[in-house]
């Protein structure tokens, strides 16, 4: 294929040897994606930005962040105070956690209600899904590193989550420790593979794009790309929609770095780290506290360890457990209501999460619980078996056409990519 | 999008300037000023921290300097050398004719008080510290110091003479706050 960068010799002289204009060029430029894309496509390059973001904060904070006992929580002040800009840097690194969570969490009901999940993007599905496991991963040991109260007790009670392992749990958890409780030789640990983790996310992201790549992206109607009349070229339709996007997402994003900067922290976390005294109330992140509501929920240490970590694997079987056919929620009038009832779910979990398990908490916290599971195990494969699906659009530049009620004049601008360059 | 396009489809093929080439405009400059705007704190937090600056000066005693000794103190993660010269040295050290020096600086424009020579211990060469403060140290063939690194030869007022360092070893910020008392920085 010839295209107008290829003009250049020297450009010509390198793609010969390695393709990276045609590749950029075809992945990048031309790549045909649907044309009805919304706003709520934006959010996987939003994540994919904000994993930049984090890199690169993260990159000139650990050259001020010293991973020892006696030095971690003055470096973190240090960086607050002495640094040039260090405590932009800081804020920006831990509320870009939150901003993270934030975008992958939409992106993720994105593919709930679009069914992005359904064949032939399972794997791309559970790319994604093992992303998640990663951030958490990420997420929490950084948020171990300052060595303030909230991050060294945040530390043990997750760690000793592990020890109800049956037989050999007590055993793993010194194992992680590097002793017989979190100390130094854990906070160096931890801070090895927090910087670690992002790439090990770089790499799983490049995987989940080459599976997107190849099947391409879903769409609003959930219907397979047809004919290049289906689809308008990534850039510079798809390029200038997310900047849209980005820069929505930098706007809320700033509000919090300069206006509400430890709005989501704790204060606690401000006084240094002491073994021998457990804050009376201990939360964790906005972004776990769905799971921690879940692991609460479950009378039993075991138990309710699994109950946590089943409550995200169970994503990997969600494309069999949807026994729907049809991908889109649009066409789904019932499975749409429930969809909106498991979000509002998540959310009341997110609640009893923030709250002491007392009084009338455990109880919302168990039907809650009780409800996310049977949405996956019950709801979904009934719905599947039951519903009658609207019907489905021709194809996806008809319903386009259709609904700008222009019948078939060609009233929107974009000219299709294949038929535009011979 | 329905308003502008066919607008700027016939106007570019006359050359002219469309609203498109304004908003590419003034987005691409806003978005390079944005660049610059993150940029820029990036680059500045590796400068010295506020703390480092902090340290930026010390006070050295030097009363217990004998004449003909030399010490060597640390000062922003450099040695100065302090040396107390001898009269023999100091007359050496102007008896030297201006135009055979590579580096050209009189032994006056060196020194506050004659016998007191405070410089950084760093070789312009390529930053080795010389030898020739402590006893026993080779001094070069001018009396002063001699970098072992690769060769540089300075006289008794730090001068450069021979070797492949182009400069003078520099001399510091300093005050004497009173006859014993040496500020630095």
């Amino acid at each position: 294929m010839t295209t107008p960068l290829h003009r250049y010799r020297i450009v010509q002289w390198i793609d010969y040897r390695l393709p990276i204009f045609s590749w950029t060029n075809e992945h990048l430029v031309e790549y045909p994606a649907p044309r009805n894309l919304n706003y709520w496509w934006n959010f996987g390059s939003l994540a994919g930005i904000m994993l930049v973001v984090q890199i690169v904060t993260g990159v000139i904070l650990a050259m001020h962040y010293m991973p020892h006992v006696d030095y971690a929580f003055n470096s973190t002040e240090h960086i607050m105070r002495n640094v040039e800009w260090g405590w932009m840097m800081r804020y920006l690194h831990a509320n870009g956690a939150s901003m993270f969570f934030v975008v992958v969490y939409i992106h993720i009901f994105r593919g709930f209600y679009y069914g992005s999940y359904k064949s032939p993007r399972e794997i791309l599905w559970w790319m994604g899904v093992v992303i998640l496991f990663l951030m958490m991963g990420s997420s929490f040991l950084g948020y171990v590193l300052p060595w303030g109260q909230m991050s060294f007790w945040a530390a043990t009670v997750i760690t000793n989550l592990i020890s109800a392992v049956p037989w050999i749990g007590e055993t793993l958890v010194q194992w992680l420790w590097g002793g017989f409780s979190i100390d130094n030789p854990t906070l160096n640990r931890f801070y090895s593979l927090h910087y670690l983790l992002p790439f090990l996310i770089c790499g799983v992201a490049f995987i989940h794009l080459w599976a997107l790549h190849h099947r391409k992206s879903n769409n609003p109607l959930g219907i397979e790309v047809k004919s290049p009349r289906d689809t308008i070229p990534f850039s510079p339709y798809y390029t200038v929609k997310d900047l849209v996007g980005l820069g929505v997402m930098f706007f809320v994003l700033a509000i919090f770095v300069f206006y509400l900067p430890n709005f989501l922290g704790e204060t606690i976390n401000y006084i240094k780290a002491d073994p021998l005294v457990t804050p009376p109330h201990i939360v964790p992140e906005w972004y776990f506290l769905p799971y921690y509501a879940i692991l609460r929920a479950v009378p039993d240490k075991l138990g309710g360890v699994i109950a946590m970590v089943a409550s995200i694997a169970i994503l990997f079987a969600l494309p069999w457990l949807d026994t729907g056919k049809v991908r889109s929620a649009r066409f789904r009038p019932i499975y749409k209501q429930f969809f909106w009832i498991f979000l509002a779910d998540c959310f009341v979990l997110g609640w009893v999460g923030a709250n002491p398990p007392e009084g009338s908490f455990i109880l919302i916290g168990r039907i809650t619980t009780i409800y996310y599971f049977a949405h996956f195990l019950i709801i979904l494969p009934l719905i599947g078996k039951f519903e009658r699906t609207r019907p489905l659009p021709e194809s996806i530049h008809q319903a386009v056409l259709a609904k700008k009620g222009g019948g078939a004049a060609p009233d929107s601008p974009p000219q299709p990519s294949a038929a535009g360059n011979p | 999008m329905a308003d502008t396009a066919p607008e700027s489809e016939q106007a570019s093929p006359q050359g002219e300037e469309t609203r498109r080439d304004f908003l590419i405009l003034a987005a691409g400059g806003m978005g390079a000023i944005a660049t610059i705007a993150v940029v820029w704190p990036l680059i500045e937090t590796m400068n010295p921290s506020a703390d480092v600056l902090a340290l930026a000066s010390t006070e050295v005693d030097i009363s217990a300097i004998e004449v003909g000794q030399a010490i060597t103190v640390k000062w922003r993660g450099k040695p100065v050398f302090i040396r107390h010269r001898t009269q023999e040295e100091i007359d050496e050290a102007r008896a030297v004719p201006l135009d055979e020096l590579s580096h050209v600086e009189s032994d006056e424009e060196r020194v506050k008080k004659a016998e007191w020579l405070i410089m950084i211990g760093v070789c312009t060469h390529l930053g080795c510290i010389p030898l020739g403060n402590k006893l026993g140290d080779p001094v070069g063939l001018f009396g002063g110091w001699f970098c072992p690194c690769h060769g540089s030869h300075y006289d008794t007022s730090g001068r450069i003479r021979q070797g492949p360092a182009p400069d003078n070893l520099p001399i510091p910020e300093y005050e004497f706050l009173d006859d014993t008392l040496v500020k630095i920085g």
